[in-house]
């Protein structure tokens, strides 16, 4: 059994107030960062503290999504070397309620009117009659809807919530029942959760992040998204191991384990700049103005985060972490695993910042703040969860596999 | 290096009892020579103490050959030779039209390290057409697992280690020039 050391708690409780700290500032003292009014850039100023809001919940929701994937994944195709790692992906499912009820509020408040992140709520955007009527976004209501928006945002946080408790409740079962009918249920529900999830993780990817710039559409966003928030969750399993494997615990694990992981990470920060890349030469290529105007702002007002994050994200992981002997090291993945973290969580930045702030943007304390706050948040549900049930699932039938994996 | 010592082989019928095996004959110091088996037996190399494999490294190389050649043919053929207006974007340079060479580098990158590795790898294994068989016995092409030990003097000591260990069958190696050959393959 984990036991919670008192002193990350202690931690992970100032990394909250630190996060509150700057949700309040973002919201009452003015994001900081004042910036000239430039006329009518819309609502750039007011969006910050809530596009930060989005960023991190997005990332954090991202990683616990991620987990929750590849603890579906393992069910549904038998494996055994990850045996002893389930624990981890459901701990960090655990998040999923959290980040769900946030994510709630900001659609919530996105379609009420209370923040202007989604351009497409704007007043009389889809009215003829108005002056700010747009016929490009004006055709595309019957998908972009309040109250579509709403139901849609609810089935996926709801079914995705409904997959990891219950894939817990399985585990918890396996603990103490040694037959292995929870495992075989497990299978079927991960089943069921994967075909969900197909579906899903692609459309909550339009909806809450690409539909921020409505006039422009990509077909393969939601691949793009999941491939980002793949990479960020094997990597912080990767992490939390390290951690645990740190602190005297997960006995079985040893590096041909964390030697995987580094092969999923290396493996995944690919396909996510493969699916980047694809994305970008056809744009790039056809040199079409509906289309470039999504890259156009990323690359002339928003170029350092643009290219810092592709170097972190691609050339990073491709050049240090290619070798065997790179991914075998507890302490050099780990640190590798702190660069794809902070490089995913640019990736998202630059997905949400230049439909929502604009020109006035500013990594400054709302952004680093809070995510210090959500890291916080995240240790302390996650490190929580972790240390009501055993490490290792006792009766699963794949432990002895587990423990003799070697590549 | 020239084998002065005998040769011993010893057939196995099982590849755990084979694997089993190993470990007393090495602690023993008898030298492992080579181990003919019908299907690849995972660990099997770990517990020979073979060094790992230097494939990787070549494989990288090729990688880094297949860009340089990939680069300097979008190069050479889309702006020194014939330029090009690539997108409606005519700035004739390499660099800016980089993202439409990309495929291009890639797909060389792949195929020089595939093709060149596995050129290396047949010649480092000396396998090329014609080649006679280095199996000294057709049965590790079925269900048999043979192994060749090297000794020096007496050999009933290592008889008994390898009847103990569950050996099926034991024969001793009278012409060890047979076997020069598997000189090559010892290489890796």
């Amino acid at each position: 059994m984990f036991q919670f050391p008192a002193k990350l708690k202690t931690l992970s409780y100032i990394l909250i107030a630190i996060g509150v700290a700057a949700l309040l500032y973002g919201f009452f003292a003015g994001g900081g960062h004042e910036v000239a009014d430039h006329g009518d850039h819309g609502h750039g100023h007011d969006n910050r503290p809530w596009a930060s809001l989005l960023i991190n919940n997005f990332f954090f929701l991202g990683i616990s999504l991620g987990a929750l994937f590849f603890l579906a994944i393992q069910y549904a195709a038998n494996v055994g070397w990850s045996a002893g790692l389930l624990r981890i992906l459901e701990a960090i499912s655990g998040f999923l309620p959290v980040a769900g009820i946030i994510m709630m509020v900001i659609v919530l408040a996105g379609m009420f009117h209370m923040n202007h992140l989604y351009h497409w709520t704007a007043e009389g955007i889809m009215d003829p009659e108005s002056p700010y009527y747009d016929d490009i976004i004006a055709g595309k209501q019957a998908y972009l809807n309040p109250a579509f928006f709403i139901i849609r945002s609810l089935i996926y946080i709801l079914g995705w919530i409904w997959a990891a408790a219950t894939l817990r409740k399985l585990s918890m079962q396996g603990d103490a029942d040694a037959s292995i009918t929870w495992y075989n249920k497990s299978i079927k529900v991960s089943a069921i959760f994967l075909v969900f999830f197909a579906v899903t993780s692609s459309m909550a990817a339009w909806d809450w992040i690409m539909s921020i710039d409505t006039h422009w559409f990509s077909t393969l966003f939601g691949w793009y998204v999941f491939a980002g928030i793949f990479v960020s969750a094997v990597t912080t399993t990767a992490l939390i191991s390290i951690y645990l494997k740190n602190n005297g615990y997960l006995e079985w694990l040893n590096e041909n384990h964390i030697h995987d992981l580094g092969k999923f990470m290396f493996a995944f920060s690919i396909f996510w700049t493969y699916l980047w890349f694809s994305q970008y030469m056809l744009i790039w290529y056809s040199n079409i103005p509906e289309e470039v105007t999504y890259y156009m702002p990323r690359f002339e007002e928003y170029k350092s985060i643009f290219i810092t994050m592709l170097i972190m994200n691609f050339l990073f992981p491709v050049t240090i972490i290619m070798s065997r002997d790179a991914k075998r090291n507890f302490g050099f993945l780990a640190t590798i695993g702190v660069v794809l973290i902070l490089g995913h969580w640019l990736n998202i930045y630059i997905m949400v910042s230049p439909g929502t702030v604009g020109l006035e943007w500013h990594i400054g304390f709302t952004e680093i703040g809070l995510f210090l706050g959500y890291i916080g948040l995240f240790i302390l549900v996650v490190f929580k969860r972790l240390a009501k049930a055993p490490l290792r699932i006792a009766n699963h039938p794949m432990n002895k596999e587990s423990e003799y994996f070697s590549i | 290096m020239a084998h002065t010592n005998n040769v011993i082989t010893a057939l196995f019928n099982d590849d755990d009892i084979l694997m089993k095996s190993i470990k007393p004959l090495r602690e023993k110091g008898y030298k492992i020579r080579e181990v003919y088996t019908p299907f690849p037996v995972h660990g099997l190399d770990h517990a020979l103490g073979l060094d790992r494999t230097r494939m990787a490294i070549t494989a990288f190389i090729y990688g880094l050959i297949g860009l340089s050649v990939a680069i300097s043919l979008t190069y050479y053929i889309m702006i020194i030779d014939w330029p090009q207006n690539i997108g409606g974007k005519p700035s004739m340079t390499w660099w800016e039209n980089m993202p439409a060479f990309v495929p291009i580098l890639f797909e060389m990158t792949v195929f020089f390290a595939a093709h060149l590795l596995v050129w290396t790898y047949f010649v480092r294994n000396g396998m090329y057409p014609g080649r006679a068989a280095m199996n000294p016995d057709p049965r590790t092409t079925d269900d048999m697992f043979m192994m060749e030990i090297e000794y020096s003097g007496d050999d009933e000591e290592l008889r008994q280690l390898l009847k103990d260990n569950g050996a099926v069958e034991i024969n001793v190696v009278a012409n060890d020039e047979d076997h020069a050959v598997n000189e090559a393959s010892e290489a890796h």
